[in-house]
């Protein structure tokens, strides 16, 4: 017998993981949530049927959507993160003592308490004093805040489902609103490769340019994701990623990872020429 | 009214699907024949749809005589919608309003009727020659909208005119207004005048709960019901509706007089398909969609600055009711004009709003919204106001104006008439329609007097943005007025 889990990455395009078994299979109010175990990636959580993370390869993903805002602002103290219900982003900001507040909005609650039973190794840090969670639509939560956070972290699903609203030019621009003068907004950017994911990422980034002055795509290279090539977003006020990349204070803190590192961070804004035409072409 | 079983049946629907297993040979009219003659169309409409676009045919009935399932698909929506009778219409509300008021009123009889209808009425008096009397809506000077007629006023106006044939009432306005409907009924009967009821934005006023009464429950002798719109049929479909006092088979030559001999199946289907879905799960599914309109108002009026109106306009008089599904706003105190932030929502936020005029816009909330795309609308308005906020000195605040009605619409449109620029066209009488489209109430109708009020007025809606129809001329620089003045 063999048994394995599929996503179509385009309608011509296959990606396969052998599954040892079913853990957990269920719809909620907004989406289908899947986990399963397997013998290369480990366990994995599936919304929709889409990837949304496994446990051999999610410290890139997570790693990078945290520690490269965190390097380029090391003041931050108050964080709203949007999405990220399987607590990997939580995870990473709370290895920071200086982080004083994390609000996390997560829409379906289902999603965390799924990750809670089944993926400890990214749900792991709900219970911190510093984290407090809202069940909530993203963009009505953002909606209410002005000039409240210092870094925005976005980690949301693909723009097709209950992730669609967080990628529009009204959420972008109640972003931000809600940031500091000196605030960031990281986002999951999706990736260049295939047209329909190149299609949202370049959607994506002509809004951000519209509400931000400060408006950079770095990449990481995640396996389970389409193409393997996967971006994400930088906007800000008045920081720019490489020009204020604080390395040796970052260094100083001596925060243990396994992929991010500052002079990948600088590395990681060096783009291919085709990502890089993509990106003019909309700005 | 209790739905009784026959309501889960659509007949035309049925025997659709039962001519399709039936596998016929087609050597009839459409000519792409299921499809096969016109791949591209075929490609893109999808096979199913093309292969139920056919002729009247024995199995499938006749709109222009219905004996068998069209007119058992007419006795379900009559009973669906507590009429005496129902039509099935397939060239749109507006026949069903022309059928109204052509089966009701000959050439030179009054019908008395508010000014602020849409164009299709007037039309109406342009085919059969009835004289409008206009009752004044008035207006609330807050928001700037036209209201609904107050009893009185139609009181008034039969005692003036005691040979007017009929009333006429919307039910509700675009904005969701809706007059005394019943009082103004019971009063039209006891003077011997018909009710006709333009209920193209009144579908769910039959199924939802604690919604605004239906013109078939209070009473009023015709009705058109624009079943596309917040009932879910296709474009172009349309129920007319009559109480039990109307001769159903007159109406229906008068039906026969003006509509398509080709009928579609593909509206007739959906009409049908869409009464069953609203008998069977019609009250559930407004609720929901009153509760998706609430919570939007609610949180686009704690914004600020834009105004969400709702019951709290009621006046008991020209406000008798509103409707709580329609999420009409009024924009001025952001500064901008209703059709600037409409078009800000559609350019740049990519949120098609159903129509935006001087100081309002009105959101259409309906049975295929989801709470995700209320929060977008709602993260758009916010997002608007604090990046275009404004002061609102010199912005025109009100979208009706009383007009001078100087020739029935009949005699103006027919008259002699020569062009001429829409500048230099003070005090003359107008022989044609201007209008923003939507929402399709006429600035000017053919027989009134264009003044220097209206003329800002124009100037002001075109600068802004409005798509301003109805002229000869298409670039609405000149008007057509009755040669050598009156």
């Amino acid at each position: 017998m063999e048994f394995w889990y599929s996503e179509n990455h385009t309608k011509n395009v296959k990606f396969s993981i052998r599954v040892d078994k079913q853990l957990y299979s269920k719809s909620s109010e907004f989406q289908r949530i899947d986990v399963f175990d397997s013998p290369e990636f480990g366990r994995f959580l599936t919304l929709d049927g889409f990837m949304m993370l496994t446990e051999k390869d999610e410290f890139i993903y997570h790693e990078m959507i945290t520690h490269v805002p965190m390097a380029v602002h090391p003041y931050i103290k108050k964080i709203l993160v949007i999405g990220a219900g399987d607590g990997g982003v939580i995870r990473e900001l709370t290895r920071y003592n200086n982080i004083e507040q994390i609000d996390l909005v997560e829409i379906d609650e289902m999603v965390i308490n799924v990750c809670k039973e089944f993926l400890p190794q990214t749900a792991c840090c709900f219970d911190d004093a510093r984290v407090n969670i809202y069940i909530q639509d993203g963009l009505k939560f953002v909606r209410r805040c002005e000039n409240e956070y210092d870094l925005i972290i976005v980690d949301s699903t693909d723009p097709f489902g209950p992730g669609e609203g967080l990628f529009t030019k009204e959420f972008y621009g109640n972003c931000f609103k809600a940031l500091k003068d000196d605030g960031i907004m990281v986002n999951q950017h999706e990736s260049a490769f295939y047209k329909n994911d190149a299609n949202a990422m370049q959607r994506a980034h002509k809004r951000i340019v519209e509400s931000f002055s400060i408006s950079r795509v770095y990449q990481a290279h995640i396996p389970t994701y389409p193409s393997g090539h996967w971006l994400f977003g930088f906007a800000s006020k008045i920081y720019h990623p490489i020009k204020d990349l604080k390395a040796d204070e970052w260094n100083a803190l001596g925060i243990k990872t396994r992929y991010y590192n500052t002079n990948l961070h600088v590395g990681a804004f060096f783009l291919p020429n085709y990502v890089e035409e993509l990106l003019e072409n909309v700005e | 009214m209790e739905n009784s079983n026959t309501q889960t049946r659509a007949p035309i629907y049925e025997a659709l699907q039962e001519m399709k297993n039936m596998r016929i040979v087609p050597f009839d009219v459409p000519g792409h024949k299921r499809g096969r003659g016109n791949p591209a169309l075929t490609e893109f409409l999808g096979e199913k749809c093309l292969t139920v676009d056919v002729n009247a045919m024995q199995p499938l009935d006749n709109l222009c005589h219905p004996v068998t399932v069209i007119r058992e698909a007419e006795i379900l929506a009559a009973e669906a919608f507590g009429a005496a009778n129902a039509f099935l219409m397939v060239n749109g509300t507006t026949s069903a309003v022309q059928t109204m008021i052509i089966s009701t009123c000959k050439k030179g009889d009054k019908i008395i009727l508010p000014r602020n209808v849409h164009r299709s009425v007037i039309n109406a008096l342009i085919l059969c020659g009835a004289i409008p009397v206009y009752v004044n809506p008035h207006t609330n000077h807050e928001i700037g909208i036209a209201l609904g007629m107050s009893l009185d006023g139609v009181k008034e106006a039969i005692e003036r005119f005691p040979d007017a044939k009929a009333v006429f009432v919307n039910n509700p306005t675009y904005y969701g207004i809706c007059s005394n409907l019943k009082g103004i009924t019971e009063l039209a009967h006891s003077k011997g005048l018909k009710v006709l009821v333009d209920e193209a934005h009144g579908t769910h006023f039959y199924f939802g709960k604690n919604l605004p009464i239906s013109a078939m429950a209070a009473g009023a002798d015709m009705a058109s019901v624009s079943m596309h719109k917040s009932g879910g049929s296709l474009t172009q479909s349309s129920f007319l509706l009559t109480g039990k006092n109307v001769n159903k088979n007159y109406v229906r030559q008068i039906i026969n007089l003006m509509q398509t001999t080709s009928g579609s199946y593909l509206l007739l289907s959906s009409l049908d398909i869409s009464r069953r879905n609203l008998a069977l799960n019609g009250e559930q599914i407004f609720a929901s969609v009153v509760d998706m309109a609430q919570y939007a108002r609610e949180e686009i009026n704690q914004i600020g600055d834009y105004y969400a109106y709702s019951r709290e306009l009621i006046n008991g008089d020209t406000i008798f009711d509103f409707d709580v599904t329609k999420l009409s706003l009024n924009t001025l105190n952001i500064g901008l004009a209703g059709i600037e932030v409409y078009e800000i929502l559609r350019d740049e936020y990519d949120i098609q709003t159903e129509f935006g005029d001087i100081g309002n816009i009105l959101a259409y909330v309906s049975i295929g919204d989801r709470k995700s795309d209320i929060e977008r609308l709602v993260g758009a308005l916010s997002e608007i106001r604090r990046r275009y906020k404004k002061d609102r000195t010199g912005m025109l605040d009100y979208e009706y104006i009383s007009p001078r009605v100087v020739l029935a619409p009949q005699e103006a449109f027919y008259s002699e008439k020569e062009s001429v620029d829409i500048d230099e066209s003070e005090g003359r009488i107008c022989t044609e329609f201007i209008m923003s489209y939507p929402p399709g109430i006429p600035i000017l109708a053919p027989g009134e007097e264009i003044t220097k009020e209206i003329m800002d007025y124009i100037k002001y809606a075109k600068a802004k943005g409005c798509l301003m129809t109805g002229p000869e001329d298409m670039e609405i620089k000149r008007v057509n007025v009755l040669k050598g003045g009156y």
